[in-house]
């Protein structure tokens, strides 16, 4: 028997759930697949509906991971195998090489003489970082990291380190832990916005999703937090917010995601702040501002610049001669077809849960864990269900309890 | 206990390159005298570790200063026994990566060099001053009993899962019987996949699980009279029912509330726009629930059965005249009772009128089914009249429809969906309010803006600053609501279900869980002598010199969260185990009575005195910054990350919260030779960002007061100025120093320089 708790995934809802447990006395394990923690929130520029950066709830989750002996943590990290049943399962992890070991102490040396170059998936590839870098700038680890594609193996890093903190022939390791119970908090990932034929992602360059805009607003992001738009890098005056890109929609996610109403309208005060002559106009087919939130929507629709159209896109398409934007969609309560130019457009895409565990869990149709699993293992977060952060915070915090009583049973 | 002092100064990161080693490690050996003072070029590497490891063991160190690294990075490497005193000098971001004139040149210059030296010297008297902590143990005995006020769903949910983690609990509930609004139900909307079917609600499973609950007691028709004390310590009187005698009341002690007294449906009586009170036909949405329990959904007015039935969304809801919020389950409940209609006659049918139509998430679903029914018929519109027509029946007209026109339908009932108004919101008037006696008439103003509280005869805390939860808006209680939802204003007191937010039943079931652990975690942290959030673990709290204490009021006044009583002569009368330690009351007190054994007014004012203020004619003026440790000092050290230029003349001394600023540390730097103070905190308002709610908006207000002080010295009111900081704002903070040393210059050097 075990009175250890894991906790897959070192998002918000994986990290609350962790330290949750951990101040109430109980040791956990918290593995995260990515070489930092903090999950989607740390690629966040701000959170609805208080316009503050997610960093500074951050802060205070991450020192209480640091600060508590009770808490174990592994980036890199998956889940091999499970066996056992509530109050015993064997878990086998499996530990990616960083091939940068703790001797880092993140002086910054080896990135300024890497001269290898990645994408930056962290900005949504809309910049690139070195071989060897830190994955943003309040990663948890603090210690660079090797992308082992990008890398050239060239030992540039390794003699410019004076810690001896690079080893370039890190090898994968696999651990056993045994724990009581497991919470699975694996989060999201963005809805592909290349699957939305007629949106025109991937085809025009300045058609961009939600979750690129928050980089691009963000003063840790690709643009240093000017709002650019992609092909020429100027400042753009008007910008369509298209709801439900991809769903709410039986051919793409048939729900609605929670909270994509609320990032478009956050996004535009993003826009609206940095560029006051601007334009917003955003396709709705409801504006979903649940309970409190509601105030947030009466504040950003005030906004004489800010134009909310109930009705679906139909396509985006390019001005073959002058290359500008052109929004087609159906002004519903105008009862006409409108056709809109922009300069940028901004896809508010759903989320989908993440799915690749190798374990047995019981999923509804749409992917997510909202089913009681009833053998120890709970879901956490958007693994559970579509929700904002403040819902994920709430019942990750729940889900703690839920993983405590199966070891004390 | 006897300290002997350790000063290790690491050269790694590039300090070494930037800095002269030997004149910093003679700042410590020659002007502190410190007994032990080694440098390495990797303190963090095992070797470094193992010197200061063997110090302590070989030589006696206790009390270590560590000057490398923030305090931010390595916390888990330089984590040594707690009965060692440890304490940090941040040389790499705060000074040598901040001064760097690029990433590849380093500084090396006599600036750099004072600037170390100064951060040294403040971290060695902090390290001097600084006492081991010692937990906190309060007089009485703690219990581990959780109170759960409220009996509906989110209530009893919060009792059964504490019970099951074999917590004892005592449920409080006012009516006769558990179960609340969920009691009044005839289905709930589908709260799983595939959320097709309605539901029988859950209060009668969750009823039976409480049943058969030892840990679980139960007192109905009962409400609380009074709560006196704090987490681990409250002392709980109820009242119930039919036993009225004095000496028969039921008091318990319990160490944590879980606060789910749920709500009231919006007063109908206010939406005679649409009907309610002119026509028996026009009825809410609990009454429609009423109806289909009954059996048979018939008209009010006639018995008839209701064959055409109108549903009007956000009746009273999301109007700045009634409820400006949404209720969030009004959509899915109306859609759950046109399949009331339709199931009862398949001829029936209904007819939503809605503003957005909001099923979030899954619940999406339900909607495509009701969609799918033929008889449902739902449209966008603005209801703009409901008037009574023919045989008792109504005319609902409708404004600005999907079909492009206005429409008019007539149906047998009309069903407002009307939305909830927290229980705490409602405010009970027992009785006069206190009124202040002449001689408190006459006690000086207190400085603090006053809370609004609620006395919604919920609670009845017996708490100097109110009874109840002070709120955020509308009712609900204040918290930082979007990272840490369950952290009232009061410590050891949670709000879950519909009193915390508007919140469906399936959300309320899971909120209430999270509020259970939350309840249980505060009473196992109480019961170490720690904080709670968000200074978790932390074994420091405040003590009163209470010798000279004049009973100004300011620290009852101002603590955030209502830690302080008051005895009828106004002596403060801390609940320490209500304290979350942000040191508001430190920074209140005017007489300097209140300390930690780590945070002091005399341990700041003795790093500022540490600080060497350079003579007029060197032309180099200092200017300090108080930062808030919790936002603004992560932000100074990532503008040292990326190696963002920041004048050499500041100094910065970390504070628990703006809020513990105390003005007399305005004085002592300005009387000094200070040339400047800047207050850097984190953002208050309505959207605050300050960590313990208040700190920064009271630094503000006490700023307001600051000007005597500097009328007093003949010093200009520009020398002090506070600015607002959010943590990820580092790219500002070098124009926020350059733009004060500007207005420095302009008012020219401080006069008391040399005194």
């Amino acid at each position: 028997m075990s009175k250890d708790i894991l906790i897959i995934g070192g998002g918000i809802s994986g990290i609350t759930t962790a330290v949750e447990a951990a101040e109430t006395g109980y040791n956990v394990t918290l593995i995260e697949k990515n070489p930092y923690l903090g999950g989607r929130v740390a690629q966040m520029n701000r959170y609805f509906p208080k316009l503050c950066p997610p960093y500074c709830g951050l802060e205070i989750n991450i020192r209480r991971i640091k600060t508590n002996p009770r808490i174990k943590y592994f980036t890199l990290s998956s889940v091999e195998g499970i066996k056992g049943q509530e109050g015993n399962y064997e878990v086998t992890l499996r530990i990616q090489p960083r091939f940068v070991s703790q001797r880092c102490t993140a002086c910054g040396e080896c990135a300024r003489v890497c001269p290898a170059e990645r994408r930056d998936a962290f900005n949504l590839d809309l910049s690139s970082t070195k071989a060897i870098y830190l994955p943003h700038s309040l990663a948890v680890p603090y210690n660079y990291v090797i992308d082992e594609k990008a890398c050239l193996k060239c030992g540039t890093c390794v003699d410019a380190c004076k810690y001896g903190a690079i080893e370039l022939e890190m090898q994968a390791e696999t651990k056993n832990i045994n724990v009581g119970s497991i919470v699975v908090a694996t989060g999201w990932q963005p809805y592909d916005a290349t699957r939305i034929d007629n949106l025109g992602f991937g085809k025009y360059k300045d058609v961009i999703t939600n979750m690129m805009m928050e980089r691009i607003a963000a003063p840790n992001g690709p643009t240093q937090g000017k709002i650019l738009r992609p092909s020429d890098m100027s400042e753009p005056k008007k910008v369509a917010f298209v709801q439900c890109a991809g769903s709410r929609d039986e051919n793409h996610l048939p729900y609605c995601s929670a909270v994509c109403c609320l990032a478009s309208l956050k996004q535009i005060t993003y826009l609206r702040e940095a560029i006051p002559d601007s334009q917003a106009f955003m396709f709705y087919i409801d504006v979903r501002t649940p309970g409190k939130y509601e105030d947030f929507l009466t504040k950003v629709s005030g906004d004489e610049k800010v134009f909310l159209i109930k009705g679906k896109v139909a396509a985006v398409e390019e001005d073959t001669k002058t290359k500008e934007l052109i929004v087609e969609a159906e002004d519903i309560l105008a009862g006409k077809k409108i056709k809109v130019q922009v300069d940028m457009v901004v896809l508010a895409c759903g989320m989908q849960p993440n799915n690749g565990l190798s374990m047995n869990i019981n999923r509804d149709k749409n992917g997510f864990i909202s089913l009681e699993q009833g053998n120890g293992i709970y879901a956490a977060g958007v693994a559970k269900k579509p929700q904002d952060v403040a819902s994920s915070v709430q019942n990750a915090t729940g889900t703690a309890l839920k993983a405590i009583q199966s070891i004390v049973r | 206990m006897d300290k002997k002092l350790g000063v290790y100064i690491c050269s790694g990161c590039g300090i070494g390159e930037s800095l002269d080693m030997e004149k910093l490690s003679k700042v410590a050996t020659m002007g502190y005298k410190v007994p032990v003072c080694k440098t390495h070029p990797y303190l963090c590497g095992e070797e470094g570790l193992g010197i200061i490891n063997s110090d302590g063991e070989a030589e006696g160190v206790n009390t270590i200063v560590i000057a490398a690294c923030s305090s931010r990075v390595n916390h888990d490497i330089f984590a040594f026994d707690t009965n060692k005193i440890m304490e940090r000098v941040n040389l790499r971001e705060q000074v040598i990566w901040s001064q760097a004139v690029s990433e590849v040149l380093p500084p090396n210059n006599e600036d750099t060099q004072m600037m170390a030296e100064d951060y040294l010297r403040m971290g060695i008297v902090k390290a001097q001053k600084t006492e081991l902590l010692v937990p906190y143990k309060p007089e009485g005995e703690i219990s581990r009993i959780i109170l759960v006020v409220g009996g509906g769903i989110s209530g009893m949910t919060a009792a059964i899962e504490a019970g099951k983690a074999g917590r004892q609990v005592v449920l409080v509930e006012k009516e006769q019987t558990l179960g609340g609004f969920a009691g009044r139900l005839y289905k709930q909307f589908p709260k799983q996949s595939l959320y097709q079917s309605l539901q029988l609600p859950p209060h009668e499973i969750l009823l039976k699980e409480i049943e058969s609950n030892p840990n679980i007691k139960v007192y109905t028709s009962a409400k609380i009279k009074k709560i006196a004390g704090g987490p681990g310590l409250f002392d709980v009187t109820l009242e119930q029912e039919g036993k009225p005698s004095q000496d028969e009341a039921v008091q318990f002690r319990v160490g944590a509330i879980v606060l789910a007294a749920g709500f009231v449906p919006y007063d109908a009586a206010k939406l005679s726009h649409l009907g309610f009170g002119s026509s028996p036909n026009v009825i809410t949405s609990v009454q429609m629930e009423d109806l289909a329990k009954k059996g048979k959904i018939t008209r009010p007015s006639d018995g008839k059965e209701a064959t055409n039935v109108a549903f009007i969304q956000c009746a009273g809801s999301r109007d700045p005249n009634h409820l400006p919020y949404c209720s969030t389950f009004c959509c899915s409940t109306s859609l759950k009772q046109a399949i009331y209609v339709r199931e009862q006659n398949q001829d029936a049918e209904a007819y939503i009128f809605y503003k957005d139509m909001r099923t979030m998430g899954q619940y999406e679903d339900f909607y495509i089914r009701a969609q799918e029914d033929e008889g449902i018929f739902l449209t966008k519109g603005e209801v703009v009249g409901v008037e009574t027509i023919a045989g008792n029946n109504l005319a609902v007209t409708v404004e600005n429809t999907l079909l492009g026109e206005n429409i008019r339908v007539e149906a047998d009932l009309v069903v407002l969906a009307t939305g909830i108004v927290p229980a705490t919101a409602i405010e009970f008037i027992t009785g006069e309010e206190p009124q202040p006696t002449t001689e408190e008439c006459k006690v000086e103003e207190t400085t603090a803006p006053k809370e609004v509280i609620i006395r919604s005869d919920i609670l009845n805390l017996d708490y100097r600053q109110g009874p109840e939860l002070p709120q955020l808006r509308y009712g609900f209680p204040d918290s930082h609501f979007i990272c840490f939802p369950y952290e009232t204003r009061r410590t050891g007191i949670y709000a879950a279900g519909c009193v915390r937010h508007p919140m469906d039943m399936s959300a309320s079931m899971d909120d209430a869980v999270g509020a259970a652990l939350k309840a249980i975690q505060c009473i196992e942290l109480t019961n170490q002598g720690k904080a709670v959030h968000p200074r978790v673990g932390d074994e420091s709290y405040p003590e009163f010199f209470m010798q000279r204490c004049t009973q100004c009021k300011r620290c009852t006044d101002e603590c955030p969260f209502g830690a302080i009583n008051e005895d009828e002569k106004f002596n403060p009368l801390p609940s320490l185990t209500r304290c979350r330690r942000c040191g508001t009351c430190l920074g209140a007190c005017p007489e300097r009575i209140i300390s930690f054994k780590n945070y002091s007014i005399d341990i700041v004012s003795s790093m500022m005195k540490a600080i060497e203020v350079p003579e007029e004619d060197e032309e180099k003026p200092r200017i300090l910054a108080f930062m808030c440790e919790n936002d603004a000092i992560p932000a100074l050290d990532m503008a040292g990350v990326n190696r963002l230029q920041i004048t050499p003349y500041l100094r910065v001394i970390p504070v628990r919260c703006l809020g513990s600023m105390n003005l007399v540390w305005i004085s002592d730097a300005l009387s000094k030779g200070i040339d400047g103070i800047l207050l850097i905190g984190c953002k208050h308002g309505d959207d605050y960002q300050c960590h313990f709610v208040k700190g920064s908006e009271l630094a503000n207000y006490r700023l307001s007061k600051v000007k005597e002080t500097l009328d007093r010295l003949r010093l200009e009111s520009e020398r002090v100025k506070l600015v607002q900081l959010s943590i990820n704002e580092y790219d500002l903070l070098p124009g926020i120093f350059k733009e004060f040393m500007e207005t420095m210059e302009k008012i020219g050097p401080n006069p008391f320089k040399g005194f």
